[in-house]
């Protein structure tokens, strides 16, 4: 059976050339970046090139980027270092549909550090209310934390406008570009963000490497403390295959930008075209135009999100949803829930994301197939027909 | 991605006995929409011999609780009421070879849907959605008497345990120093139940039931009278009356009528919830 992957927002696939990249690394080229001999400093120039690559698919300069272990240590370095230089503020200003890499973390330091955390809400499209945001930031504020955009419904942020009012009131911008990074085009360079979170994985290239971009100037504090490597920024023997792999992935990125622009979002559209138009009682979660290109977020009315899965799964097609059952967690999504989506299609909301990878044959497989495995659901579900409720009705 | 046993596959994958009854004698419904899952049974029953002739059902969840309601009727049919209420959740999910320990709630579901439409064909009044006793969980609505239930049968110890059997705290959190006085009542019970005593079988003939009696009072109640210098005699069993003597300082005691009905509970929980504890001289 063929594999339909179309779980992009969660993990990747390695793009070929990027492990291919990667390769000499894990094997005969071993050196450190840092030795004073040509094996290590040969090293040192594939790296140099890396954070070349990656700095041109944001708009910077390479001694803005940061090479960590991923999105989650580039949240926490980027919040910490921000609350750490500016010791007189004691407010995070962030949303409420914040990755969990964020939003651990400010109700972590709400309730063990005594911070002050304003939650801003979204509307039923996902939205944020500028005028709220505008009223949060305050001279009391140390770091605003917003995604650019969300991971499960693609929802777009407008973080470049945010970034404007928390400079105007002195506080520092730090924005989750997990998502974003590869699927928009990006020039940080021209705007008032000063720390943006990537991870490697998410852009098809491996796991277990990220990279903090820091504006120049700045004030910061590492998280990682140890020797000289990053420009005494973050310590520890770089991760030197993750960085090449994800420097060449950046290469790709920002050559596949238009392609993101124009055929996978053609694909994404075909997507939920095709299932809106033979799955009745189905929506989009989230706004439909301010939304990444390969993302769909959509609520099932009557059906139960875990049981979609498992019957994609058993046709090979991967995908996730919000559903509480899911996750472990008994409560279904708290992005789904802030947006208020109603209770009978937020336990059946289901995530498709897409890559450049992903074939107009393998849409045209699921939009078949998704119609089946809600009517085989529904019709085993009590809901969603005439019914004839509340027990003892018989005797 | 969870661990699901083939049996569960094979239950949600092809489901037994899915539908409705139109000529039910029975339905139970427990869950909502709102929940994320739900369960409705439809029985068939014979007026006669109380014997489950059919059984259906239409769920609203994840795999494992399609899985668990497909077993479940599988199980009942062809039992008779009783023998269907004896079915616990645990069995269910050991029919099923198991289930991950966050879905045992979906073996509940099961059980409560089952003892709702039993309840509804007994002409009693549903135990829907166990609104009886105090609520303790506003996220799911469970109540006290349900955790406690639940807790009991399954042995629970801790928060975590009674969220993945219950829902019960599975939300905001707030409940959770309710739940924790609820097992901390509960624990002392469950001691008992764990302690060199088994749990009593259901039909015993008047030897088994002294026998048991006095394994009970051996284990359980004379070693606490005599750390106080008192003790305790079996005289006799008649019927359901149980006679005893104090012996040492408890023959004196003015407290002993305390001590009596403390015994009477434990012997009504470990051996038969008829027996009346009586103390007579001898």
């Amino acid at each position: 059976m063929k594999m339909i992957y179309l779980d992009n927002n969660a993990t990747s696939q390695v793009a070929p050339e990027a492990l291919d990249a990667m390769m000499p690394f894990l094997t005969d080229r071993y050196g450190n970046p840092s030795s004073m001999h040509f094996f290590g400093g040969s090293v040192a120039r594939d790296v140099a090139v890396a954070r070349e690559n990656l700095a041109d698919l944001l708009g910077v300069s390479p001694t803005e980027i940061i090479f960590t272990s991923g999105g989650t240590e580039s949240d926490s370095t980027a919040i910490l270092s921000a609350l750490a230089t500016s010791p007189e503020r004691r407010e995070i200003v962030t949303t409420r549909v914040e990755h969990p890499a964020v939003l651990n973390l400010c109700k972590h330091l709400a309730r063990f550090k005594g911070y002050t955390v304003k939650w801003l809400s979204v509307d039923k499209e996902g939205n944020l209310n500028l005028d709220e945001v505008n009223g949060a930031i305050s001279t009391h504020t140390a770091v605003v934390s917003i995604m650019w955009a969300n991971n499960e419904t693609g929802v777009i942020f407008p973080v470049e406008k945010i970034a404007e009012i928390a400079a105007e009131r002195g506080a520092l911008m730090h924005t989750d570009g997990v998502q974003i990074v590869g699927k928009i085009p990006l020039k940080l360079k021209n705007t008032a963000i000063n720390f943006l979170a990537l991870s490697g994985h998410k852009l098809h290239s491996a796991k277990g490497i990220g990279a903090l971009y820091l504006k120049k100037g700045t004030r910061f504090q590492p998280f990682m403390i140890g020797g000289h490597q990053e420009y005494d920024r973050r310590g520890g023997t770089e991760n030197v295959p993750g960085i090449v792999g994800l420097g060449k992935a950046a290469e790709l990125a920002a050559k596949g930008l238009d392609q993101e622009r124009t055929r996978v979002k053609a694909l994404r559209d075909r997507l939920q075209a095709g299932i809106l138009n033979s799955v009745q009682f189905a929506r989009v979660n989230g706004s439909l135009e301010n939304r990444l290109p390969n993302t769909l977020n959509i609520g099932f009315e009557f059906v139960e999100g875990e049981s979609i899965l498992l019957k994609l799964d058993e046709l090979g097609i991967c995908a996730s949803s919000g559903s509480a059952c899911t996750s472990g967690s008994l409560e279904p999504s708290h992005v789904l829930r802030a947006m208020g989506v109603p209770f009978t299609s937020v336990h059946g909301s289901i995530r498709f994301s897409l890559s450049r990878y992903n074939t107009a044959e393998e849409i045209d497989f699921v939009i078949q197939q998704m119609p089946v495995i809600i009517e085989s659901l529904r019709a085993m579900s009590p809901f969603g027909r005439d019914n004839t409720s509340i027990a003892c009705t018989v005797q | 991605m969870w661990e699901y046993t083939e049996k569960v596959k094979d239950h949600f994958f092809n489901p037994r006995n899915v539908g409705s009854l139109e000529d039910a004698d029975a339905i139970g419904e427990v869950g909502s929409l709102a929940c994320g899952d739900a369960l409705k049974l439809y029985l068939k029953i014979d007026p006669d011999s109380h014997k489950i002739l059919d059984a259906r059902f239409q769920t609203f969840g994840c795999g494992s609780a399609v899985a668990s309601s497909s077993a479940m009727t599988e199980m009942i049919k062809g039992k008779t009421v009783d023998e269907a209420l004896a079915i616990t959740n645990q069995d269910i999910a050991d029919y099923l070879g198991g289930l991950p320990k966050q879905k045992m709630h979906c073996s509940v579901m099961g059980k409560d849907a089952l003892e709702a439409a039993i309840a509804c064909y007994r002409g009693e009044p549903a135990p829907k959605d166990h609104l009886d006793g105090e609520l303790v969980c506003e996220c799911f609505g469970v109540t006290d008497k349900h955790i406690r239930e639940v807790a009991l049968e399954n042995r629970l110890n801790n928060i975590e345990e009674v969220t993945n059997f219950t829902k019960a705290g599975g939300g905001c959190g707030l409940c959770h120093d309710k739940i924790e006085k609820i097992l901390e009542e509960i624990r002392g019970q469950l001691k008992l139940r764990q302690s060199t005593v088994d749990v009593p079988p259901k039909e015993m003939t008047n030897i088994q039931k002294i026998a048991r009696i006095q394994e009970v009072i051996d284990k359980e109640i004379r070693p606490s009278l005599q750390k106080d210098g008192g003790d305790m005699e079996l005289i006799d069993l008649d019927g359901s009356h149980v006679k005893i003597a104090f012996r040492g300082l408890c023959s004196s005691c003015p407290s002993s009528a305390l001590t009596k009905a403390g015994i009477e509970s434990k012997l009504k929980e470990l051996v038969h919830p008829d027996l009346v504890v009586e103390e007579v001289m001898a």
